[in-house]
């Protein structure tokens, strides 16, 4: 894990002493609402629905058991004894008080972490694979780079103001975990036919109010060049992106307009002027950053122990078989903990649960926690050897649901529950298809099935690419959803199509039953996934079997 | 036939709490939608917006709300958006439901 050194601490804890400042100055009338609004975004802090809301940044979604103690103690002290996990890695309180966030800011300050650039038109958190460092199929280590990145942008004169906020997201393994191809700027690594490591670029994707998909800006980008070229990539859409209109500012419409060949000259361009005298980052300080992500001291030693637990203990097997991950390490395993137990509200964690999980971590995992996109939390490095007394600590804290991959997974917006923005809620309705299912008890015999659900068009939820996804709207003043089928946010990555007209909210629970039950009857066999039936036979048997009046009408 | 004007009410975020605040009679704010002053014409309603934007001490973001009134004439939330602001979120009994 990155450790401050004293110029990101000083640097910190000058920006809480001048928030703190801000809200002195607004409670005093100094500063009117209008010219506080910004200066409280920029630290995290939001006004929702019913309190404040503020954001706090998890780079690259890695945390160990002191941050995850400290977010419990926040939690505790100044909240209501959760937090809330979040798509982008972050986590987010959704009570404190505006006389409390001084001292909040100062207690995450004191384990290295803080809420800047988690709001504003600016480079926010960099997000990455939640394997990351652990998974067999990697590359490397996506995280120094992400760290890289993070230097970098964290206050960059130049990209405090950008037409609209800008998200980057990096994986480095080829099967893609962190939906690169939905980001403002997508890095994969790859290999060339030298063999030597270096990125893919990809630009210009995003979800929200117009999804598109990311496109190849440069196949091989060697890694010494990354910075400027990312440089070049922002200075150029800082230049030419549209400050007229806010639903036109992102990149991927500046790329969609001007076509990827324009951009593509215009930031080599740029990025030759820019290579010659970068002072950006140097390559020392990416070598020293590489060394706070060395693989810890794994303990080779294999036990079987665990093999005769797995056929000693059929519920143990089944988290084996869902939420447990294979490991570079042939000793060690991925540990997937569901936030998702079933009815739970997606990715809230409560502070004794975040506890429990920082008290695995540093007995049992390396001292390692990530925070998924998926709103799930990670043990990366967990031996086989110990997975049974993981599995028994995790079912006392209700933290064992094993739907890791299966349909009630769900990964949901906070919706209008506390978004302001929200045209309708989210969260009961991941509460009821997660509660109807698990009554069925068949989501194992479903298999992998991801549903995502947005409270409105911004995403959040990323139903765009849910092999279902749900997104609530307000139709004349009543919460409607609708459909979409066929999403994809891996390697394969596809956007989902809008199957039909939307459903009251007392219909869509039944909708999706529907279109579950339509998917068993027609599959192939057991083998065959969702999606692999959606790609099979389209949308057409599942408009039928959602639409059967207009069907019958039509026919 | 002029349109019927929909009754409304003005309301905020507190500046200290920022949960949801409702504009009184007495000028004053209440936590509760039904101590809200009911406005029954366009003008009386801009008039107390304006009273509303003028106490940035205790009140972020004022805004209209459509309500409908009950047999005592007490206002009641129009929207699914302004109910679910009257009480608090669906997944937990917290905000205004709990107190
Ligand atoms: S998708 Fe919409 S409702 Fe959901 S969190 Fe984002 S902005 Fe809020």
């Amino acid at each position: 894990m990155y450790i401050y050194d004293d110029f990101d601490e000083g640097f910190v804890r000058e920006r809480v002493r001048q928030f703190r400042g801000q809200i002195e100055q607004r409670i005093s009338g100094a500063l009117t609402e209008d010219e506080f609004k910004p200066l409280r975004l920029m630290n995290g802090l939001y006004l929702q629905l019913h309190a404040y809301m503020l954001r706090v940044a998890i780079p690259y979604g890695t945390l160990d058991s002191q941050k995850m103690r400290q977010l419990a103690y926040i939690a505790d002290k100044w909240d209501k004894g959760y937090g809330h996990f979040t798509t982008r890695q972050n986590i987010q309180y959704n009570w404190p008080k505006l006389t409390d966030v001084g001292d909040i800011l100062d207690a995450l300050a004191d384990v290295d972490m803080h809420a800047i650039q988690t709001s504003g038109n600016c480079v926010r958190n960099v997000t990455s694979d939640h394997f990351a460092g652990a998974a067999a199929d990697e590359i490397e280590d996506p995280r120094p780079t992400a760290e890289l990145i993070r230097q970098w942008s964290t206050d960059h004169p130049e990209f405090q103001f950008l037409p609209r906020k800008f998200k980057i997201a990096i994986t480095g393994s080829p099967n893609d975990r962190a939906v690169t191809r939905a980001h403002d700027i997508g890095i994969r690594m790859v290999r060339n036919d030298a063999g030597e490591a270096g990125y893919e670029i990809i630009v210009g994707g995003g979800l929200g109010r117009t999804p598109m998909e990311g496109k190849v800006l440069r196949e091989f980008l060697p890694k010494a060049d990354l910075l400027p070229y990312l440089e070049a990539v922002l200075q150029t859409y800082n230049l030419a992106g549209r400050r007229d209109n806010k639903y036109k500012a992102r990149i991927k419409i500046l790329i969609h307009e001007g076509g990827l060949d324009d951009f593509r000259a215009r930031t080599e361009q740029a990025f030759e002027t820019i290579r010659k005298d970068f002072a950006g980052p140097s390559d020392e300080l990416a070598a020293n950053i590489a060394r706070y992500f060395e693989p810890p001291e794994f303990n080779n030693v294999r036990s079987h122990g665990f093999e005769k637990a797995l056929e000693a203990n059929p519920a143990f097997r089944s988290f084996f078989e869902t939420n447990v991950t294979e490991h570079r390490n042939p000793a060690y395993a991925i540990v997937t903990v569901s936030l998702k137990a079933h009815g739970a509200t997606p990715g809230d964690a409560t502070s004794d649960q975040m506890r429990t999980v920082a008290d695995i971590a540093e007995r049992y995992g390396h001292d390692e926690i990530r925070v998924s996109h998926e709103q799930n939390l990670i043990l990366p490095h967990v031996r086989k050897a110990d997975l049974p007394a993981v599995y028994a600590l995790l079912v006392d804290a209700g933290l064992a649901t094993a739907n890791a991959g299966l349909l009630s997974d769900i990964i949901a917006c906070p919706g209008m529950d506390y978004c302001a923005l929200a045209t309708a809620r989210s969260i009961p309705v991941a509460q009821e298809i997660a509660q109807r299912f698990d009554e069925l008890k068949l989501e194992h015999e479903i298999g992998p099935l991801k549903i995502k659900i947005s409270g409105c068009i911004n995403a959040c939820g990323h139903h765009h690419v849910g092999h279902i996804g749900i997104l609530g709207l307000d139709r004349a003043g009543v919460e409607n959803y609708q459909i979409t089928l066929g999403g994809d946010a891996s390697e394969a990555f596809a956007l989902g199509e809008r199957v039909g007209p939307s459903f009251p909210a007392d219909r869509i629970v039944p909708a999706i039953d529907t279109i579950v039950t339509t998917y068993l009857e027609i599959r192939e066999s057991e083998e065959e996934t969702f999606l692999e039936t959606y790609r099979r036979t389209g949308s057409a048997p599942f408009k039928q079997a959602l639409y059967p009046e207009e069907n019958r009408h039509a026919a | 036939m002029a349109k019927q004007f929909t009754p409304k009410i003005v309301t905020a975020n507190d500046l200290f709490e920022g949960d949801v605040i409702y504009l009184t009679g007495e000028g004053g704010w209440s936590r509760d939608h039904r101590d809200a002053l009911p406005l029954n014409s366009q003008d009386e309603a801009d008039e107390l917006l304006g009273v509303a934007q003028k106490q940035a001490a205790r009140a972020v973001g004022p805004y209209l709300a459509d309500v409908a009134l009950d047999e005592h004439g007490k206002p009641h939330p129009a929207h699914f958006r302004e109910a679910f602001r009257s009480r608090g979120p669906s997944n937990y009994f917290h905000g205004k439901q709990a107190v």
